[in-house]
């Protein structure tokens, strides 16, 4: 750093990337929005929504000393299960030979920030096995939903260990609030709720 | 099927080896190619496969319209808001709400930023690696690089020494092996026609316009309260202006906007000192390569977009015109009206659908989505496992086939700018002639891949200059004391009559986007995407017409079907748009296009 005050007094990105409408591609921006609603991080923190925004992610990426990302991931293993992978594990190359801008990779976005000379001093991944990922429109499978506090918990203890403390809120944020991130008709709950959205249809 | 005609003027021939181009990911889907070559390695028939269901449709029926943007913003990562404002504008039509002039001006903006944007990364981050080869650009000489680039552009970064620092980074990528974003390329192939000092430039130009396109972006951010993922409103634009505020959350204010005034300033800078005159240089190199055109030189589709009048959806508010053109007539430009059953239809006899009647086409206000994967008859390899070979007499894409009045139809920059060409307007034609005579070229260069790419550049200018215009606009009505930016007068569903149905369109940046919406007690109850993807890489329809890509990729030479640069490189000068969703992280990484041949 050099404003001296180490590591720790850069800036911090917590990222959720994946697609909502996805069953557990899902799984990386519900983490990010139940860490915001229920903790409040320092001034140096952003909490992000990172979507499926591809490369348009890099400023972001290239922006922070310190990168935390909440993903679905298949590494072949149970889904459910979280993995928490730092620094050079976590990959940062994919191919060129992709048929569309729309399927940039997060290790895309990754070597881009590197190849700009801006690359997180620290990253961890923290991901989950995902268990579908072919249903669109579908929910969180039971498995991985059950993983959400837990992968929250992960974050916080990661964090920690960067000197970043969160602070529990007295009460957790309402879906929909006017808070920016929270601000869609997508909140967890309204996204996988089933009642009367037949009734009007029939 | 061994040789055949088309009903558009095309002939087939899948007789010869078949080349499969696959990506492979965890996730099904995307796009997936495969052509028949002849005994000189000419494309003789393409087939075009979406591999990906993604029924939108489904999840938003029942659910209250005006939060219906905020789903169809997530269909895609790339083109967020043009998915949310032809949603906004669907719902808006069916409800009959006429939006304030600022709302018009801001929904403009976005869309032009969007624009500028999208098409610079594009050009850099996707399709130039199919012109430039990246590894040639560590032979380059600086002083030679440097030289070249003060001889097309006024551009100051383009000293020897700077072009120097590019190359070593290059370098220290390639050196540790990972090559970054430009892993598994075809790094060498022949079909590469620029000499190494254009290669550096452009690698340099590269990495300068992923540093730039962070600023445009900014511009969402302002209008759209927060970026990734802006806010929308059915009515209007949720953000408040208050010119005289100095900071306060979520307003905008003087302080703002003069940092978008400098934002679109320095944009224009870099479309007009980096971006054309390095398409230009490029192109000169290329300008015989003329294959690509497919359906542009007979059928082209625009719904228009950007009123310059709110709430003035016809041609005389347009600044991105709306029509068709057809067998290539360009004396005629057709009317196009989204909402009459007899022009959009779509066709599943090829699709993985079902209709009571697949000898017919459905208006998307009738719309039927309906998944149903059959494999036909002459399918090659094990359907489970690995399909080496779809049977395109039979059902072989996830896509519909969408028709304008029973025509395939090419949609794009391509398509805006012969249209507005066509029409006699001069911010299409004096470009596109300055263009053609730059190259040294006739204009039916432009029914070309390269056309496509050049049309994309163009309107990248094109939207950059209309951007600084639309912003003086709303400066000059706010200036005026008009701060309205929204109308809330039909906002409660009480206000709303039983039932409605509403049109919404755009045009995305990669082509004509509509949605339908069927809107009955205060619910959606049936809701149809056609995006521009599906009128590009649509398969066949009853009558066997062939799409946009299908028809590109016919006679065109492969110098290796192993290594088929030349299939990527016209399909990537769609902008195609499959899937965003691709991010998903394995042990290894690996996101990559696989090259079968039998």
């Amino acid at each position: 750093m050099i404003d001296g005050v180490g590591a720790s007094g850069g800036r911090t990105l917590v990222l959720g990337i994946g697609n909502l409408l996805w069953a557990d591609e899902a799984f990386g921006v519900r983490c990010v929005e139940a860490l915001h609603r229920r903790y409040a991080l320092p001034e140096t923190v952003e909490v992000m929504d990172g979507g499926t925004q591809g490369l348009y992610l890099v400023q972001h990426v290239q922006a922070a000393e310190n990168l935390l990302v909440f993903d679905a991931v298949d590494y072949g293993r149970t889904p459910g299960d979280l993995m928490v992978v730092r620094g050079d594990e976590v990959p940062r190359f994919t191919g060129a030979k992709k048929m569309s801008l729309h399927q940039t990779g997060f290790q895309e976005v990754l070597s881009a920030a590197d190849l700009l000379g801006a690359y997180p001093a620290r990253l961890t991944l923290i991901g989950v096995q995902a268990g579908d990922l072919e249903t669109w429109g579908g929910p969180l499978t039971p498995e991985v939903a059950a993983r959400l506090d837990d992968a929250v918990t992960l974050a916080l203890e990661e964090l920690a260990s960067w000197g970043i403390a969160a602070i529990p809120r007295a009460a957790p944020l309402e879906a929909g609030s006017s808070d920016g991130l929270l601000r869609h008709g997508l909140d967890r709950a309204a996204y996988e709720r089933t009642d009367g959205l037949s009734a009007a249809s029939g | 099927m061994t040789t055949m005609s088309t009903p558009n003027g095309f002939a087939l021939d899948n007789s010869g080896r078949r080349v499969v181009v696959d990506p492979v990911t965890r996730i099904e889907g995307h796009l997936r190619l495969e052509v028949n070559v002849d005994d000189d390695n000419v494309i003789r028939n393409a087939v075009s496969t979406g591999t990906m269901w993604r029924g939108l449709e489904l999840i938003l029926k029942g659910r209250d319209p005006r939060d219906a943007w905020a789903f169809t913003q997530r269909i895609c990562g790339v083109c967020t808001g043009t998915h949310a404002l032809t949603s906004v504008r669907a719902v808006e039509d069916a409800l009959g709400i006429e939006i304030p002039k600022n709302a018009n001006t801001i929904h403009n903006i976005m869309q032009l930023t969007l624009y500028v944007q999208d098409h610079l990364v594009h050009f850099y981050h996707l399709h130039a690696l199919d012109w430039v080869d990246v590894v040639s650009a560590l032979r380059a000489d600086p002083k030679e690089t440097s030289a070249l680039a003060q001889s097309i552009s006024s551009w100051p970064m383009s000293s020897p020494g700077y072009f120097r620092d590019v190359q070593n980074r290059l370098k220290r990528f390639v050196e540790s092996g990972q090559l970054g974003p430009f892993r598994n390329a075809y790094w060498g192939h022949p079909a590469y026609r620029l000499p190494p000092e254009a290669n550096l430039m452009a690698v340099a130009h590269y990495l300068e316009a992923l540093d730039f396109q962070k600023e445009i972006v900014k511009i969402h951010t302002i209008f759209g309260g927060k970026n990734p993922h802006p806010n929308w409103l059915v009515g209007g634009v949720p953000c408040a202006i208050n010119l005289d505020g100095t900071g306060a959350v979520g307003a905008v204010n003087m302080e703002r906007l003069n940092m978008v005034s400098s934002i679109i300033d320095r944009s224009l800078a870099f479309i007009e000192q980096v971006y054309i005159p390095d398409l230009l240089a490029i192109a000169s190199f290329y300008k015989d390569w003329m294959h690509g055109g497919g359906l542009s030189s007979t059928n082209l589709l625009a719904y228009g977009d950007m009123p310059a009048l709110a709430n003035n959806h016809s041609n005389d508010s347009l600044m991105l015109p709306r029509g068709a053109i057809i067998g290539g007539d360009l004396s005629t430009v057709h009317e196009v009206d989204l909402k009459d059953p007899e022009q959009i239809q779509e066709f599943v006899s090829h699709s993985w659908y079902t209709y009571d009647d697949e000898s017919v086409g459905l208006h998307p206000f009738d719309g039927v989505t309906d998944p149903n994967f059959v494999l036909g008859p002459n399918t090659k390899g094990d359907p489970s496992t690995r399909i080496e070979a779809l049977d395109e007499a039979a059902k072989y894409s996830y896509l519909k086939a969408p028709r304008w009045r029973g025509h395939a139809m090419e949609v794009g920059p391509l398509a805006r700018f012969v249209i507005g060409y066509a029409m006699g307007r001069p911010d299409f034609k004096e470009p596109v002639d300055a263009t053609l005579r730059t190259l040294g070229v006739p204009i039916t260069a432009l029914f070309s891949t390269l056309g496509r790419t050049a049309a994309r550049g163009l309107e990248c200018q094109w939207a950059a200059h209309r951007l600084k215009e639309s912003f003086d606009g709303l400066m000059a009505n706010l200036k005026a004391g008009d701060l309205s930016t929204a109308n809330t007068d039909k906002w409660e569903p009480s206000t709303w009559s039983h039932n409605s149905r509403g049109a919404g369109f755009t045009e995305a940046p990669r082509g004509a986007l509509g949605h339908w919406v069927e809107i009955e007690a205060g619910k959606i109850k049936s809701y149809q995407c056609v995006v521009p993807t599906t009128w590009n890489g649509s398969p066949r329809d009853p009558a066997g017409n062939i799409g946009a890509f299908e028809a590109a990729l016919l006679d065109t030479p492969l110098h290796d079907p192993e290594q088929p640069l030349e299939i990527l490189r016209t399909i990537h000068s769609f902008d195609p748009c499959l899937a965003c969703s691709t991010h998903v992280m394995s042990p290894d990484g690996q996101e990559k296009a696989t090259v079968t041949v039998r």
